[in-house]
């Protein structure tokens, strides 16, 4: 019986190493020692990771480009991140539910939400370009770990309802030291809630290192504390991160509840526009990430197995240059807000006191046109 | 032919919460306590028993987490009404309230609506030790896109449930923890006018007691007691903070010239400020006298020995109605003074 106790004890705890099945180079890794069997995933699914990794970066670095052209009021860049946006979105299904924080904006077009709603929050347009509904995806969050317990909610709700379908919610590492990141694994454990907690552990919260966050080995660690079993993965490793995701939808969705997952990858850019990153990090530190690039890695091992040619590479650039194109157009033409609509959605049916406030700003309006 | 007959305030509300069960299966019930005991006062009493563990649970021991995980369920169409054990410890959902709860119709632009309940037993008055006494009405009020309601009877403590749990906007409800043993002759099921609506409880002429929840029936008795002393008061309840009854206030004090805004929360930056402020603004051609805050000091809420003190009383309520220039003196209470 002990020993029973113990392997379920056990089951719980992650890989000693993150998870790699491709080596920066783009070479298998060889498997030994994980703490579950992770398999490889098909030449097709590492094609659709790539193509969606490069049109996803080149959507990075064109919104980035877009703030400095005054068309973003600020942006959190996931460049360098792309495996974990890209590969975690590509693993779950559109009737799953996906609660991004401000760093997802790649997840989202990845998910096939138009890059203008997306990009309406930063924008400022207004707080989220999208139908939350329609698309199974929540807001983007900005109080850090406060939409983890959301996820756990509608996971249970999915479940309450008799469906299978599971919440990924993404979080970074500084916010695993918030309280809500506790309590949502823990009403996610406890509900037995389909819910994948996705870390992208990007080594820093704006400016604080992950030493200064946590004691934890890794933050793969903290899912045992609640009954979670949880697993790291080399988070630039695209083949790892679905490898990885397969197992925990699988563990997800069989009704065995939530799944924690840590990956380790790297923020290639200031925590946003407005950061300076050379204040607390060094450029040799990013030349070493650069060098463990998600996209190169998994381009190489296509092309050594003849699933991609030149030719591919050259076309798929040309989509994502020609989708940032698309969207720069789109973004330089100026949105329309709507004064009156400030009053709309306060609540379902606007109070009294909120019609007279929209009679006066009405009249303000009015004044001015006719001055 | 009535058959009303005697019903604490929360009997009321247990028995607003089964009809709501009973009527809705997307009504669940949950929070700390609230299944197999009933919840620390009882009010979900038997409902676990009766609707099933997985319509009325209880959940870990964590604020945000109760709200947070509502805000989840109520994405697939679920009615959550949650119970934040007392005022104080509330606290710790506060930015799951006000970050998202109170925001997430305005922020999808409507496109996701939060029909959810928060009950929290709140104010003093029964000797409860720190933290379990404050009147938390005022944080909840300040936050645009919640409704705040506090009943102050049986009747209006079950329907205003119900219509909060029928809702589609998030209702933070108030329950005044001093008068869950209060009864009333009620017939359940009872229908009250709806939110927005402040009722006049008792009719007078002369001075116009505005008050809600724990204050109700302590401004009643003020106004009884008045009345001995040639005073003829009338006394509004609020019943619903937000929205904000605006016109049965303003008709009331116009009518009488002269209005106190009674609370047994701490006056400053509160409720009762606002409602002395939208009546100076409204009525101040109908006023003969400044309008006056009975309410409680402001101070953190005193061990229970000490509450008597705090507590506005129907003395503090006689003594400001003596202040309100009735022979045209001014009232120099607060002339000259550090006040």
């Amino acid at each position: 019986m002990e020993t029973t106790a113990q392997a379920a004890t056990d089951a719980l705890l992650p890989s000693a190493r993150p998870v790699q099945l491709l080596d920066p180079s783009g070479t298998e890794v060889p498997q030994a020692g994980t703490a579950r069997d992770y398999v490889m995933p098909s030449a097709a699914r590492l094609r659709e990771v790539w193509r969606a990794m490069v049109i996803g970066r080149r959507f990075d670095i064109q919104a980035t480009a877009l703030t400095k052209q005054g068309r973003l009021a600020v942006y959190p860049s996931s460049r360098g991140q792309e495996a974990c946006q890209v590969g975690a979105t590509l693993s779950v299904r559109a009737s799953d539910w996906v609660f991004p924080t401000y760093r997802e904006s790649m997840a989202l077009v990845t998910r096939g939400i138009d890059p203008v709603e997306v990009l309406s929050l930063l924008r400022g347009d207004s707080h989220c370009g999208y139908d939350p509904i329609a698309t199974h995806t929540a807001p983007q969050c900005t109080p850090l770990s406060t939409q983890l317990v959301h996820a756990a909610g509608a996971a249970y709700g999915e479940q309450r309802r008799g469906r299978d379908s599971v919440a990924l919610a993404f979080i970074g590492d500084g916010a695993t030291s918030e309280g809500d990141f506790h309590e949502a694994l823990n009403f996610a454990a406890v509900f037995e809630s389909p819910t994948i907690f996705f870390v992208q552990n990007n080594k820093y919260a704006i400016s604080v290192p992950l030493s200064k966050q946590t004691k934890a080995p890794s933050l793969a660690y903290k899912g045992i504390g609640y009954g979670v079993p949880a697993e790291q993965v080399d988070g630039n490793d695209p083949a790892a991160v679905l490898a990885v995701m397969d197992v925990a939808l699988e563990h997800a969705r069989s009704g065995k509840g939530p799944f924690l997952i840590e990956a380790h990858t790297y923020r290639l850019d200031a925590h946003t526009n407005a950061d300076d990153a050379t204040r607390y990090r060094s450029s040799d530190e990013v030349t070493t990430w650069l060098d463990r690039d998600p996209i190169a890695r998994v381009e190489a091992w296509l092309k050594a197995h003849g699933e991609l040619n030149d030719d591919v590479v050259a076309a798929t650039n040309a989509e994502a240059e020609a989708r940032a194109s698309e969207l720069r157009d789109r973004m330089n033409a100026e949105p329309k807000v709507e004064p009156m609509s400030l009053f709309d959605n306060v609540f379902a049916e606007p109070t009294a006191q909120l019609e007279q406030a929209r009679a006066m700003v009405q009249a303000e309006l009015d004044a001015e046109a006719t001055a | 032919m009535t058959t009303a007959r005697p019903v604490t305030m929360g009997a009321a509300l247990n028995t607003a919460l089964r009809d709501s069960l009973r009527d809705d299966d997307d009504v669940l019930v949950f929070g700390e306590d609230v299944g197999t005991l009933g919840g620390v006062f009882r009010i979900t009493d038997g409902l676990a028993a009766d609707f099933g563990e997985d319509r009325c649970f209880d959940t870990p021991l964590a604020e945000a987490g109760i709200v947070g995980f509502a805000i989840g369920m109520c994405l697939t169409g679920f009615r959550p009404v949650v119970e934040m054990q007392f005022d104080a410890f509330a606290y710790p959902a506060f930015e799951q309230i006000t970050s998202h709860v109170a925001k997430m119709r305005n922020r999808t632009s409507g496109r996701v609506g939060l029909p959810m309940v928060i009950r929290v037993p709140y104010a003093g008055g029964i000797g409860g030790v720190e933290h379990h006494c404050d009147s938390s009405e005022g944080y909840y009020a300040h936050t645009p896109g919640l409704k705040v309601v506090t009943p102050s009877d049986a009747a209006d403590g079950y329907s205003l449930l119900r219509e909060a749990i029928d809702d589609p906007d998030p209702v933070i409800f108030m329950e005044p923890k001093a008068l869950y043993w209060s009864k009333q002759d009620v017939e359940l099921p009872s229908r009250q006018p709806a939110f927005g609506k402040a009722v006049v409880r008792r009719r007078g002429t002369d001075v116009t007691l505005v008050t809600y929840g724990p204050s109700v029936p302590m401004a009643l008795k003020a106004a009884d007691a008045a009345a001995e002393e040639g005073w003829s008061v009338e006394v509004v309840d609020l019943r619903t903070i937000v929205p904000f009854d605006d016109q049965t206030v303003m008709e009331s004090v116009a009518r009488t010239g002269r209005c106190i805004v009674v609370s047994e929360a701490q006056g400053f930056a509160g409720v009762s400020g606002e409602v002395a402020a939208r009546v100076s603004e409204r009525c101040f051609h109908s006023l003969h006298a400044p309008v006056l805050r009975v309410s409680g000091l402001e101070i953190p809420y005193p061990a229970p020995m000490l509450e008597k003190v705090h507590l506005p009383g129907v003395e503090r309520v006689l003594d400001a109605i003596a202040r309100l220039q009735w022979d045209d003196q001014p009232d120099l209470t607060y002339a000259g003074g550090a006040l």
